[in-house]
Parts: structure tokens; sequence; C-alpha cells
């Protein structure tokens, strides 16, 4: 069965292979698509930055439907690809029917663990830098009451919903958390026009300062936030500069260092499982130019010293994966 | 003396559907071209990649399975004239039927699991195409609206149930346990290995293709050689007609959107059984909407739906494979299958406007 598989794969792929010189990394996008401004997207610029910088050249390729996840993770083995990074959870399983057929291929997951000695698994700790943008958000709130926008509600998006609550329950604890999320399918994680609707529900409610943790959707939050003079808190990548004196803060998760670290890195890279906390680097909030007159210096006083404690030990943010329950909610 | 503006009925099965599919490649072709790709290479690598192996026919016919069932579901309602557009809900909904009949009974065997699960798909879809049925019916809500709309309802009450309630313990995806081993559905190359035809073992093509073609036949014995099929196709030509021959509307709405949506969800055992192994929350993916393009091009037909099932398959497949190996971004694969369906479904009269002005000028000569 795997000699005629073999056979099959070399035969379809032979006529690729000319297009593609041996051990090119890799990139697949999960559902939503390269564009989506945020986790998909920041891959991508990780990619970008290590074809500029490395003048290398990678393959991309953008899911469009369940059944390609495994079919395209295979396809891009056979042709030669390594190392392939997969995003998203959904792609576990696809890890753990594709890896063990490709042994020498090293393959890199991102937002989910495959235990597989071929596979790094990269793992990021949303609530640590959820928890950060949380206290600033309470620190910053004049009204007592702040808002979360997610794109669906699944265990992922809760995390950060739930860090959120945790950080700004320990500045305020009497604080007012408004959480919502934008819909039930895919195209929850694309929808501007409901992302500003829900935020003016919430503004309504009485929140002065939203997060957004819903991809595409984001972007109309931030801007109603900015319409309203209220403020936002951005998402995934350094989204200060959109609405300058809008947006508080951004949480990053450099999703797109970890592609960066992964294609550096190249065929035979370090397997095993890679957690970005805090201490890694991997999560934090965002502080440059366009925000530096909403965070005044004792709000970052205070959030140096939380990350600080975060990093030693001294603080626990609780995480909602592990048991599906918040304290902070 | 036939009318003049009617075509013979082998021009109009055969002759339009070609020619619109023809006229919505060469608009892509014009597209491809202008963004600097080339066209011939690009159809090349399509009908390649979906026809030129059997790793290729496996994933085409996968694709074609999902959308025989959901064509037929669409044709099956439009017979009575009635618009389903809520064959993704259905799907849905059917899906989680599958999950519970495979995940909360102990099949021993994988055919008695197919005729379970196949019987839970279609009891969830039928169930969930009943209430707009009952409220089109009895209450004259119309039809494109509730189903549509109970296409969100489906999805949100898919999203509860798979975040809330069947998700493992721990398990950060929302989506089910992998269903028991038992349950795993025969692929196409298991069953043709003893027929001595090799056939690749990667594509999730399973069994259920011919469950689709079995539905095929069953739908054509069904509209046109039943009873039930002349009261469902006797009321979609003329409601007053049929209930002047003491046909009632309301038990053929209900059967006809029953029989579409029990149809509509047979496709879950296709896609959530033959091929994911567990339900997850994107699982139908646009086909019940596909569907409706599919009944479109099939001309309502259940072998012009086999057919245009096989077509969309084939845009499905091979679109995949252009985005693999070309530049070609994703977004202009959906623009070549939008033209497909525009010119199919819309733009039908510019193709059959001409067409039957060239037969009628033949005719008089």
């Amino acid at each position: 069965m795997t000699s005629l598989k073999t056979m099959l794969g070399a035969a379809s792929s032979l006529a690729l292979m000319a297009t593609m010189a041996q051990a090119d990394p890799a990139l697949m996008y999960d559902l939503g698509g390269k564009f989506d401004k945020s986790f998909n997207e920041a891959a991508h610029n990780g990619a970008e930055r290590w074809k500029a910088e490395t003048g290398g050249n990678y393959r991309d390729i953008e899911v469009t439907a369940e059944a390609q996840r495994v079919q395209f993770a295979r396809r891009l083995a056979e042709a030669g690809a390594d190392p392939i990074v997969v995003l998203g959870f959904a792609n576990a399983p696809t890890l753990e029917e594709v890896a063990p057929e490709f042994p020498e291929t090293s393959f890199v997951l991102i937002d989910m663990v495959v235990d597989l000695p071929n596979v790094r698994s990269v793992v990021f700790s949303e609530h640590e830098g959820s928890y950060l943008v949380g206290m600033l958000a309470a620190m910053a709130s004049e009204t007592g009451t702040i808002s979360f926008v997610g794109g669906m509600e699944i265990p992922l998006i809760t995390n950060f919903a739930c860090g959120y609550a945790q950080g700004a329950k320990a500045v305020n604890p009497d604080i007012n958390v408004i959480v919502n999320y934008t819909g039930s399918t895919p195209a929850a994680w694309n929808d501007p026009v409901r992302g500003g609707e829900i935020a003016q529900a919430q503004f309504s409610q009485g929140s002065d300062i939203v997060f957004a943790a819903a991809g595409g959707t984001g972007l109309g939050v931030l801007q109603a936030a900015a319409d309203a003079g209220l403020k936002s808190i951005g998402v995934d990548s350094n989204q200060n500069y959109l609405h300058p004196g809008s947006v508080l803060t951004s949480m990053l998760k450099l999703v797109d260092q970890a592609v960066f670290d992964a294609f550096s890195d190249g065929p035979g890279l370090e397997t095993g499982i890679v957690v970005m906390d805090l201490a890694a680097g991997g999560v934090g909030y965002a502080l440059d130019e366009h925000n530096a007159d909403l965070i005044s210096d004792q709000m970052q006083e205070a959030v140096e010293a939380a990350k600080a404690a975060i990093i030693a030990g001294e603080i626990t943010v609780h995480d909602y994966r592990t048991d599906s329950t918040c304290p902070a909610f | 003396m036939s009318k003049p503006g009617k075509l013979p009925h082998w021009a109009d099965v055969t002759l339009v559907p070609l020619a619109s599919v023809a006229l919505a490649f060469v608009i892509s072709a014009i597209l491809i071209w202008a963004i600097g790709e080339n066209p011939w290479a690009a159809v090349k690598l399509m009908v390649d990649g979906a026809f030129g192996s059997s790793y290729g026919w496996g994933y085409t016919l996968y694709y074609a399975t999902n959308f025989i069932f959901t064509g037929l579901a669409v044709s099956v309602a439009f017979q009575a004239r009635l618009f389903n557009i809520g064959g993704e809900g259905q799907a849905a909904m059917a899906g989680l039927g599958v999950a519970l009949v495979c995940l909360y009974i102990p099949w021993p065997h994988w055919s008695l699991a197919l005729v379970g699960a196949t019987l839970g798909a279609a009891v969830f879809g039928a169930a969930w195409a009943f209430i707009p049925a009952y409220l089109q019916a009895k209450r004259g809500s119309h039809i494109v609206i509730t189903t549509i709309m109970f296409n969100f309802i489906a999805a949100s009450v898919l999203g509860y149930f798979l975040v809330n309630v069947l998700r493992p313990q721990g398990s950060m995806d929302p989506a089910t346990a992998r269903f028991p081993s038992e349950t795993v559905l025969p692929k196409l190359h298991e069953i043709l290995r003893p027929l001595g035809i090799p056939f690749s073992t990667v594509p999730p093509v399973n069994i259920s293709l011919f469950l689709a073609i079995g539905m095929c036949f069953a739908v054509w014995f069904m509209l046109w050689r039943t009873r039930l099929g002349y009261q469902i196709r006797a009321f979609g030509e003329s409601e007053p007609a049929a209930e002047y021959a003491g046909i009632s509307p309301v038990k053929i709405t209900i059967y006809a959107m029953l029989i579409s949506g029990g149809l509509a969800g047979m496709m879950a055992v296709n896609s959530v059984m033959g091929e994911q192994q567990r339900l997850v929350l994107n699982a139908v993916e646009g086909a019940g909407f596909i569907g409706i393009a599919v009944a479109l091009m099939g001309r309502n037909h259940p072998f012009g739906v086999f057919l245009a099932a096989i077509l969309f398959g084939f845009l499905y497949q091979g679109g995949a494979e252009l985005a693999l190996w070309t530049g070609i971004p994703r977004e202009l694969i959906v623009v070549i299958q939008a033209l497909v369906i525009l010119f199919t479904g819309a733009l039908d009269n510019m193709v059959r406007m001409p067409l039957t002005r060239l037969f009628a000028m033949r005719r008089a000569r």
C-alpha cells in the first residue's frame, strides 16, 4: 500500500518538481485566507521577511476546503518542501496523518500540539498577553466597563477573553467586562461590518474600551471605536498604526516570528513543543509612537511589574483551555 | 408544427449547458491571460489534476459525491417549485446526526454503520427542512427566506454542540472525537481492488459515491414513476390545477421538502463519515449552495445533476491544483466557478435565444 502510494505520489508530483527547488520551505494557511489582516497574514509576513532577509524562495497555499488540508500537506511534502509550516489548530489531525508518511520531512504546527518525532508544535500563551492588555484597559477605562469582541466562540478565542478579564479584574475587581462573539460560521472572521455593530452595542452599554480578537472582523471594531472617539485594542500583529490615538495597544501574538524561526532553522529543525509565552517573547503588548500618549508611565510600570511577575511565576494566569472554565467570568 | 422559440429536447439538455460552460471558460481564459498567466497551461493543469490520474479522479469524485446529494436535494424541491436554499443547514444538522449515530451506537461492522448513519443523516436533514416546509405550507412564510435563515440557526446549533457538548475535554478544536474504527467506510480503492483495478489510496472518495448514484436512480424513479412524483411535478407546474385535481398543497410542500432535506443531509455520510471521520464546525463548506448551481445546470434532472456534479468536482479539484502549482490566486478560481454558475444559471437565455433562432432558421429552410 505504501509503495503504491509513493509511486502514485511520485508520478503526480513529477511535473511539479521543475517549478520547485528541493527543500524550499512551504507555508499552508488555515481557512480564512492569506490576507486576513490577522493570524494568516502574520504568518505570511514572517515568510516574506525571511524571503527578504535570506533571498530564499518559499511556496504557500491557502486551504479552502476541509478535504484539502491533508491533500495539500501531502502534496507539498511529495514535492520536496521542507520544512512545512502548517497554521491552525484544525490541522492537528492533518499532521497526525501526513507527518508519519514523510519521516524525513520536518513539519511545524502552529497553535496546537502534535506529538510526533518530525513535528515542531508551536503554542502561544494568549492568556498572558491578553492579561496585560486587560490591565491596560482597566486602567484606561473611565466608565468601569470594558468589552471584548471575539470571532467565534471556540476555546482558543475564549482564552483571549478569559485572560483579558483576569487582567482587568486584577486592576479593578469591580470592573464590568462585556464579552460578545461575532458569529458561528467561518464568515465571522471576516465581517468588519458586524464587528462594528457589536462594538457600538457594547459602547451603548457603557464600554469605553474594546478588545477585538476576531481576525478581519476586528478592523470594523477598531474603526467603530475610532468613530465613537473611544479606545480599542488590536490583536495578533501591531495594529496601533491603524487609528493612532484610538488604538490603546495591541495584544501581540508573534506568529510571524514562529514562521520566520521555522524557515530559518530549515530542514531537520529541532522538533518538540515550543511555548511562545511572555518569557519567550511570543506574546506581549505593543508600545510605539502611535500610542505613546495613551499609555502613561504609571500604567506602563504596573504592566511591566505584572509581566515580570508572570515570567517569574508569581502571578499565574489561568489558561481557559485546560479546563474550559474561567475564574474571571 | 413545433412552436417557434422552442428547442429540440436533445439540444435543450446538451447544447445549451455545453455552450454555457464553453463561454464561461473562454472568459476565464481571457482573465487568466490578463493577469499574465498562460491560459492553455492553466486549463491543462486543471484537467490533468482532476482527471489525469486516479489520484485526481479520486478527489474529483469525492467532491462530486457531495454535489450530487445537494444537487438532487435542490432539484426535488424545485420540481414542486420550492426553492430550497437551506441545503447548507440541512447538511450541517445531518452531520450532527451522523456524528451521534457513529459515536453513541456501538456498530459491529461498517455496513450496518453506513445504514444507520444514512438514516441518521436523512432524518436530521429532513427534520431541519420540515420546519420551513411547515411554515410555507401552513403560514405562507416564503421558503427562500426561512431556509436561508435556518442555515444560520443550524450553524449556531452545531457550534453550540461542538464547543459545549461533543468536544472531548481538553481539546481545543471545536470538533467531536474521532469515530470508532468500525465506522470507517471503505474507500474506492478498496472496492476496486478485488476487481483488479488499481486506484490511488490517497483520495477520500468512498462507498458513498455509490449511495449517491443510487439516489440519482431513486430520485428519477420517484419523480417519474410514482404517484408522489407525479403529484410533486403537477403541483410544481400549476398549483391551482393540482389542487383542483385533489392534490393537497400542504402535503406536497412538506413531502417535497422532507425528501429534499433528507437528500441534502446524506452528503454528511460522504464528508463527515467518509472523509473527516469526525464532525468539524465547517463540515459542509458551501456544498449546500453549490447544489443550487448543480441543479440549475443539470436542468433538475437526476442525470443532469450527476454530470453537473462531476463538472463542479472538476472545478474544485482542478482549482486546487491550480492554486498549488501556479501563481494564479485563489480568488480567480472562485471567479471561474462563479462564471460557470453565472452562464449556466443566470444568463441561460443569452445562449438559448441565438440557438433557438439558429434551429428555427434551419427548420424554415
